[in-house]
């Protein structure tokens, strides 16, 4: 008797646990490098900002489980014969948190908050193919006169300055999502704090400790919330790689951010199934100075520079990352770009070392004179690293002393913006949306601090400009093409390779599509 | 001795103040700016964010601002953390790193003190020799060292304890604990049997043994007493060191205190959270170097405050 | 024999008395203290001459070996690192930067942070309480805030890592010895001494200094660990040496980094590091004993 009764009761007991254990909220757990510098979507840059508001927040486009644009908030759009008006109807199950609709309002309202100085936004500029938004950002402009109209709730017209055929592909972007104009007008620019920001993506904003966590809960009126299946996502800022490969290898991150160069091989012997890679919208170069001699006017020697780099040992021995070496600076896989390679790219190692050499010595220098190059990098093992292999590479092949010089942050990024770096820079860009002009223009002569190398070419500006106003878009691929062509050949920068994105993602966790922009909606992913 | 304490702690106003002062205008001497991003912005949108801070006023103008906002409390707003003004983020971190620190302290001033005794009582024996070692493996050994193998071993191997974050409630101290507290248990141990030696062969002891007290007594009330001395010397800037939080164990453990933003913040030109990690810090190290000074007079009655 | 000879004649005995060679003779009795000696002057012979005699320069890489275990046949007797460049030769290297930034970086803070600290507590009162404010500006002045600013302005330099390490360093050392000049003062010794004429100059260098020696060289052995461990602090956060030179801590922190794929990085320049810093730990406890004046 007393057996089976306790049997019956350990039963019971069981039953009630594995009720629990399947009612219980599952939580994701994920490493984001970094707290972010703020949780107004319309103050941030960076990706681990990115990463919170792709989850709090949907635009007019999202993301899908594979990284490509799909229809979010809108539900479907036309176009203008002359490219320059966008008319976007609404869906009509968009909600806010609250349970209030998304209407256009919404929308107009953020963008003309983004472009309004007085909001002292990162991203003021991302609108700027909007009909008045540069004017605005500047203070030349009322916010009111943006291009944007909303003849009804659900209807809202864009108007552009000019022709932007990667327009729709920049509304994935967090500096286009709308914000809850009511909850605005209540709450002021402390709109943003735990508990009173109200969002309309797949989860709302519950808890955030700063450099601790920030919590994340299902948003219970999202239009697909049927189909969000993690109830809680939990972000940690993961500052140091290497603990936060542990926090995985214990069991308290589902995710990791990145991978650490030296662990990947580890890795992917240990716990391949788990250890994605793949390439990622980046590229990693090299920029040289061309506000002066040497480099001003002396293309070949910068050819050797690049020449005499090998990019297989690098990406093989250095950053293990299966990055994939490259000779151009647009990645492979931008929309409406036909990749390209220059000739080099087809040489073996030896005949470009063989040819670096000739460049070099045409250029006067030589085992008499040897060139001396001080290269800056900000301080990083993994930028350390590439470049003390590059500094033994240019000593070996060409005899050139490099002097290298590692600078702290704050300094790297004044003498690489204000051009005081001596000769070579590290440099790296990931694109904010899919298209060769987020690199490519990197590259023109009126960029200011954006400028890699202060390189300026006429020709090259007036193929971009082309570009720009050609609403075919195999024709201005074509055109990018060409210009990318041009100032390959100038070589004011030397790219070494495509970035890839790393991350160790748990066996438990499914529905993780590797992708070219990098970005994983949580509301894309499972939990066992 | 109250009107020792009231004339050292205002005394330490102006100790503040060209604290403040030094340090507001070192760090704007610094090349970049907080608004300096990987993706530059484009000038108009940085001289507006600037403006949006008060950072295009003259140096000295944002310097009488910033004295306006401490005489009334206010550290102003964090330039990375845009959500935060930094007696948030200070108020936020700081029972962290106080709780950590704390912690800290106290494993390593009773381990310290005790084994340091200990040693010193046995000098030149083998477990002089072994408390000894011990305390300098923990001083030779860097905690950037110590920190990693502690979560290989006990996190991510036997899984006994969290890696990292502070999810884990108070389980999540413990390695950090014990990661912070290594060195200065170890510098404690030295110091407490570098002193109890001297203290040992004395006069004072010899008369108190002389006079037939008992062993324990002539320990503990005499010989503990003026041997604490050079450790108590080492607490004050120690105790404010590990309070404000080791930079590294906090990094390596995720444990979101104000450590950190006195590194980060220099590195990203945050320049009032700097100020006001600084000003804090300061704050917090004359109050305990007065400590010091009170305890010194406790341990020592020659001592006079004068 | 020549010793006990020379001792004899009462010219040598007067100077066979004087502190120093009374130390020197303790010391060398102190089994401890001379191996220690001993494994430090091999260690900074290694670190200075041992590069001369190995194939790999500081800087060569070595492009069929990258993150490999020691090798013997290859010539890697520590195994390559991440760069493929020879750890034995980058350790020794590193040696000679970590051994005199500890060093001069110390002998900076304790000349200064002695004479400081003593006359400071000699003098008490007004004296004593403008420098001790000083000591108490700088000291709540962050360290790396100081450095980080210093590294800015001049760019980096081994000489600037002295200057910056040393100038933080005496500020402990400054009360520590002001702390014990304090009860100091009111010994006999030194009150007698003050009867006397005395110059204060005289009391605080021929009375005080001496007899606050013991704590003194206790906390110098603990500020050479300690300044060898900041130089590798400064240099984990990039304001350090650069490459490719190195330092000890520039390699641990590598190693640490590295220690589950290639513990080899950790564990060499790891243990140079530690038995150079026990070395110097217990041959700091021989100097304490041999000159603690109160053991005659």
């Amino acid at each position: 008797m007393r057996l089976k009764h306790g049997l019956l009761l350990s039963a019971a007991i069981f039953a009630a646990w594995a009720a629990g254990a399947a009612n219980a909220e599952t939580i994701l757990n994920r490493g984001n490098a970094a707290e972010p510098s703020s949780l107004d979507v319309q103050l941030v840059s960076g990706i681990p900002e990115g990463n919170i508001q792709q989850d709090l927040y949907e635009g007019l486009m999202a993301y899908g489980p594979d990284g490509k644009a799909i229809p979010g908030v809108a539900a479907s759009w036309t176009v203008s014969t002359d490219g320059l008006d966008y008319t976007f109807k609404l869906r009509d199950d968009a909600k806010w948190s609250d349970g209030s609709p998304v209407t256009s309002d919404d929308f107009a309202f953020a963008w003309r908050r983004i472009v309004t100085p007085k909001t002292a936004a990162d991203y003021a500029y991302f609108l700027d193919a909007v009909k008045n938004a540069e004017d605005i950002r500047n203070g030349k402009a009322d916010p009111a006169t943006l291009g944007v109209e909303t003849p009804d709730p659900k209807t809202f017209v864009v108007h552009l300055r000019a022709p932007a055929p990667y327009f729709v592909g920049m509304l994935v972007h967090q500096s286009t999502f709308p914000i809850d104009k009511a909850l605005f007008e209540k709450a002021g620019d402390g709109y943003s704090k735990p508990n009173l920001l109200i969002s309309n993506g797949a989860y709302t904003l519950a808890e955030a400790i700063p450099q601790d966590h920030i919590t994340l809960k299902k948003n219970p009126y999202f239009h697909d919330a049927a189909n969000v299946k993690i109830d809680t996502v939990r972000y940690f800022p993961t500052e140091d790689l290497d603990s936060e490969l542990k926090r995985y290898l214990a069991g308290e991150l589902d995710l990791t951010y990145d991978i650490a160069s030296q662990q990947i091989p580890t890795m992917l012997k240990d716990h391949p199934k788990e250890t994605h890679i793949a390439p990622y919208f980046g590229t990693y170069f090299y920029a040289i100075n061309l506000t002066h001699e040497p480099w001003k006017s002396n293309v070949d020697l910068r050819h050797a520079l690049s020449l005499a780099i090998d990019r297989d040992v690098i990406v093989k021995d250095i950053t293990k990352g299966q990055q994939i070496p490259t000779f151009t600076f647009v990645p492979p896989g931008t929309s409406n770009f036909p990749a390209w390679q220059p000739d080099e790219a087809r040489m073996t190692q030896a005949e470009r070392e063989a040819k670096a050499r000739e460049l070099i010595a045409k250029a006067g220098y030589g085992p008499d004179k040897p060139l001396s190059v001080e290269f800056i990098y900000n301080t990083n093992e993994a930028h350390k690293k590439v470049a003390i292999a590059v500094a033994a590479m240019w000593k070996q092949k060409l005899g050139i002393n490099t002097t290298l010089k590692n600078e702290e942050w704050g300094t790297f990024q004044a003498d690489r913006n204000n051009k005081t770096f001596k000769d070579v820079a590290r440099h790296g860009w990931i694109g904010d949306f899919d298209d060769a002009a987020n690199f490519l223009d990197l590259e023109r002569g009126n960029v200011g601090a954006n400028s890699t190398s202060g390189y300026d070419n006429p020709a090259f500006d007036k193929l971009m400009a082309e570009a720009t106003t050609e609403t075919d878009l195999a024709k201005r691929g074509v055109i990018q093409q060409n210009a990318e062509k041009i100032m390959i050949a100038d070589q004011p920068i030397i790219p070494l390779y495509t970035y890839t994105n790393k991350h160790m993602i748990s066996p438990a966790v499914h529905g993780w599509i590797d992708n070219l922009p990098g970005f994983n909606l949580t509301r894309w992913l499972t939990k066992d | 001795m109250f009107s020792y304490t009231l004339r050292r702690l205002f005394g330490a106003i102006p100790t503040l103040f060209v604290i403040l002062t030094i340090a507001f205008f070192m760090i704007r001497l610094a090349p970049g700016g907080p608004f300096d991003r990987d993706h530059p912005l484009p000038a108009e949108v940085k001289a507006n964010i600037e403006k949006t801070y008060h950072l295009d006023e003259p140096l000295v103008m944002q310097y009488g601002r910033y004295l306006g906002g401490i005489l009334q409390g206010d550290f102003g707003p964090s330039f990375k953390y845009r959500d935060y003004s930094v007696n948030d983020l200070i108020y936020q971190g700081f029972p962290y790193s106080l709780s950590l620190g704390l912690a800290g302290i106290l494993i390593a001033g009773v381990v310290g003190i005790s084994s340091g005794v200990f040693a010193a009582l046995r000098q030149n024996s083998s477990t002089d020799f072994m408390v000894m070692g011990l305390a300098m493996t923990g001083i030779t050994i860097p905690n950037f060292v110590v920190a990693p193998v502690l979560i290989l071993f006990f996190a991510v191997t036997l899984r006994w304890l969290p890696a990292g974050g502070t999810v884990g409630g108070w389980t999540s101290y413990i390695l950090p604990v014990i990661s912070l507290a290594l060195p200065p248990t170890a510098y404690i141990a030295r110091l407490t049997r570098g002193s109890m030696i001297e203290v040992l062969r004395s006069n004072f002891v010899r008369t108190a043994r002389a006079k037939g007290m008992p062993e324990r007594v002539v320990l503990l009330r005499h010989a503990l007493k003026a041997g604490l001395m050079p450790v108590v010397s080492y607490l004050g800037p120690a105790i404010a060191g590990i309070i404000t939080g080791s930079v590294v164990i906090e990094q390596i453990f995720g444990i979101p205190g104000i450590g950190r933003y006195f590194v980060q913040g220099a590195l990203n030109r945050d320049y009032l959270l700097v100020m006001g990690i600084v000003v804090f810090y300061g704050s917090l190290i004359i109050v305990l170097n007065l400590l010091v000074d009170l305890v010194y007079g406790f341990l020592d009655p020659r001592v006079r405050y004068d | 024999m020549t010793d006990s000879a020379s001792l004899a004649t009462p010219d040598n005995r007067i100077a066979g008395r004087s502190l120093r060679a009374d130390a020197m003779r303790r010391l060398l009795r102190n089994r401890a203290a001379v191996t220690s000696a001993i494994v430090l002057v091999l260690v900074t012979m290694a670190c200075v001459a041992g590069p001369m005699f190995l194939p790999w320069a500081l800087d060569d890489v070595d492009y069929t070996s990258f993150t490999t275990a020691p090798d013997f046949a290859a010539g890697h007797y520590f195994g390559t690192e991440a760069n493929g460049r020879d750890l034995l030769v980058r350790t020794l290297y590193g040696g000679r930067i970590s051994l005199l930034v500890g060093l001069v970086a110390s002998l900076v803070s304790l000349i200064i942070g002695v004479s400081y600290g003593a006359t400071a507590g000699y003098f008490g009162g007004g004296v004593d309480n403008i420098m001790m404010r000083v000591v108490d500006i700088l000291y709540s002045l962050p360290f790396m805030f100081f450095v980080i600013l210093l590294m800015v302005f001049f760019g980096r330099s081994i000489t600037l890592m002295f200057v910056g390490i040393g100038a933080v360093e005496w500020l402990d050392m400054a009360r520590i010895v002001r702390g014990q000049t304090l009860s100091l003062k009111r010994k006999e010794f030194i009150e007698a001494a003050e009867a006397c004429g005395v110059s204060s100059a005289a009391i605080i260098f021929r009375h005080i200094v001496p007899n606050t020696l013991s704590p003194v060289i206790v906390y110098a052995t603990l500020t050479v660990p300690r300044v060898i461990i900041l130089e590798s602090f400064l240099s984990f956060i990039g304001l350090g040496v650069q490459e490719p030179m190195t330092s000890w801590g520039v390699l641990v922190s590598e190693g640490a980094a590295n220690m589950q794929n290639a513990p080899w990085m950790l564990w060499f320049p790891a243990s140079f590091l530690a038995i150079t810093l026990f070395c110097l730990n217990f041959l700091g406890d021989g100097l304490r004993d041999a000159f603690d004046p109160k053991d005659r």
